[in-house]
């Protein structure tokens, strides 16, 4: 398989607040391939914000490059979308306003943006809300569309951090399979960021392990061999599930540690 | 917050107040000593009712002072608008006009009336500058601040969205500067009517603030009474015309009391 998205011997350093510099990612590699599903875990504070937005051209990597396709990334990256962790909506659009954003910027005809953004609506579940302001809407259905105005865009590599982390563990877990469907419909090249390895295991095809930071770069990375369609709430007694949360957290737990004992310290 | 009254005692009770102190006004101006410094209620009823009845000539006053008001307003809240996104983008600018502007705003601009009666004469356009000078500040800050606060977040998703630098002014950061101009509506249409009278006040031919002045020359105090009486309603429709528009063009905004949720 082509692969969607390249991250090669990539590091980014920000100044630091007392001089200095900190090195938030140090020579990561990653890749995705089209239609590959790989979520990335790792302890707090350890970059993975930070890697997802040098993916989405937002931050340039201070050494190392990132490849779309084959094609070196300058700038944004405009064939992926990006679902934000936090509140990402315009507050003075309608759920139809905010989710036809993207197609407003391209400049596709109002008539048509508003059939698609109709349709992406009922499509996570949100028919009949379209005149609803964020501020008007639960956690749940404010994640909903967001993701409606992420993939309206049919954009070839979704990235998305930790996007249900806000939410309660029943809405996640639908949210998880709609995503999980809407993901085996088209099956885009996705980069997932989640704190949550039960959420990681259940929804890819692959699990990476980033290390503590500074310095983070990937640590392990698994291949998850459970059929699909799954679902994510059944999954989680499936042995071999089982089996690959007890190997993964071995090399996570370690981290979790190292990260909890920085952040002590600091 | 409410009180212990219902709201038809609470309204009761206010209108009684008023009269209370009108009753009391009335009986302590039977003195001519007090009526002298304080006016008769009777008599500044008498003068309300020439001007809007029997003479009728108010209006041309009412009138002037609007305009006035409703000009400064426009001018400051769009010079305001755009030199608040202008700094709040340009980290540059900012850097460099940050002391002029904070001197700026500190100067007490009322100083400037008679600078501006020399410059635009004792027409309206005196009037408008003042008034200008005192909203532009309070519309100046608000998207300023706005600009430089709008969330990251909403940035960069619009940015990922597709947004070109241009359609990032139009869709996200104009109007969430627009949001903190309307937050700061009542305040700045208030001031703009502060400087239109006291531009009047201090030299002029026509408006509110004229009568008042023409009044004090011949210590004509009901009249002066008067003339505060009819400010004071006329400020609290303008408010209440704020209020109105307020609703309707920030239906997006949660309401302060309401959870938000339909």
């Amino acid at each position: 398989m082509p692969e969607a998205l390249g991250l090669d011997r990539v590091t980014c350093t920000f100044p630091a607040a007392q001089g200095g510099a900190y090195t938030a990612m140090r020579e990561a590699t990653l890749a995705v391939a089209a239609g590959e599903f790989v979520s990335v875990v790792g302890p707090t504070g350890c970059g993975k914000s930070t890697l997802l937005n040098m993916a989405a051209g937002l931050l340039a990597p201070t050494a190392g490059t990132v490849r779309v396709f084959g094609e070196l990334l300058q700038g944004i990256n405009h064939r992926a979308g990006y679902m934000f962790q936090g509140e990402a909506l315009m507050p003075w659009r309608t759920a139809l306003a905010n989710v036809t954003t993207g197609l407003e910027f391209a400049g596709v005809p109002p008539a048509e943006a508003r059939g698609r953004g109709m349709d992406w609506l009922r499509r996570v579940g949100l028919g009949g809300f379209e005149d609803r302001y964020p501020h008007q809407m639960s956690g749940g259905m404010r994640k909903r569309t967001m993701l409606a105005q992420t993939l309206i865009r049919d954009p070839d590599i979704i990235l998305m951090d930790e996007p249900f982390s806000a939410l309660d563990v029943q809405t996640r877990q639908l949210m998880e399979n709609e995503v999980l469907d809407l993901w085996m419909a088209s099956r885009k090249a996705v980069l997932f960021i989640t704190h949550d390895l039960d959420e990681a295991i259940a929804m890819s095809d692959r699990v990476v392990v980033l290390s503590a930071g500074p310095d983070t770069h990937p640590i392990g990375d698994f291949p998850i061999d459970i059929p699909r369609p799954r679902d994510v709430a059944e999954i989680r007694t499936d042995p071999r599930f089982v089996a690959l949360h007890r190997a993964i957290w071995a090399v996570l737990r370690d981290e979790v540690l190292k990260g909890y004992a920085r952040q002590r310290q600091a | 917050m409410k009180g212990p009254w219902s709201a038809p005692l609470l309204r009761t009770l206010q209108v009684l107040l008023l009269a209370a102190i009108l009753l009391i006004w009335h009986l302590a101006s039977a003195n001519r000593d007090v009526a002298f410094f304080f006016g008769r209620p009777l008599e500044v009823a008498q003068v309300i009712w020439a001007w809007f009845v029997t003479d009728a000539g108010i209006y041309r006053h009412l009138g002037v002072t609007l305009i006035e008001t409703v000009l400064a307003f426009a001018i400051g809240t769009a010079g305001g608008l755009g030199f608040g996104l202008w700094l709040g983008l340009s980290r540059g600018a900012s850097a460099l006009l940050d002391p002029y502007i904070t001197a700026a705003n500190s100067m007490p601009r009322v100083i400037l009336a008679p600078i501006f009666a020399m410059w635009f004469g004792l027409g309206i356009w005196s009037k408008v500058a003042l008034a200008v000078t005192l909203v532009f500040f309070i519309v100046f800050f608000n998207v300023y601040q706005g600009v430089r606060e709008v969330s990251p977040t909403l940035l960069a998703n619009a940015r990922m969205l597709g947004a070109s630098r241009r359609q990032l002014l139009r869709h996200v950061y104009i109007p969430s500067a627009t949001s903190w101009v309307f937050s700061s509506l009542h305040t700045s249409v208030g001031l703009a009517f502060v400087g239109a009278v006291v531009g009047e006040y201090l030299g002029s031919a026509a408006g509110v603030g004229y009568l008042i002045l023409q009044a004090e020359g011949t210590f004509d105090v009901n009249t002066v009474f008067a003339g505060i009486v009819v400010l004071t309603v006329f400020a609290l429709l303008l408010d209440g015309v704020v209020t109105l528009v307020e609703r309707r063009l920030l239906a997006w905004r949660p309401s302060p009391g309401g959870s938000g949720m339909l």
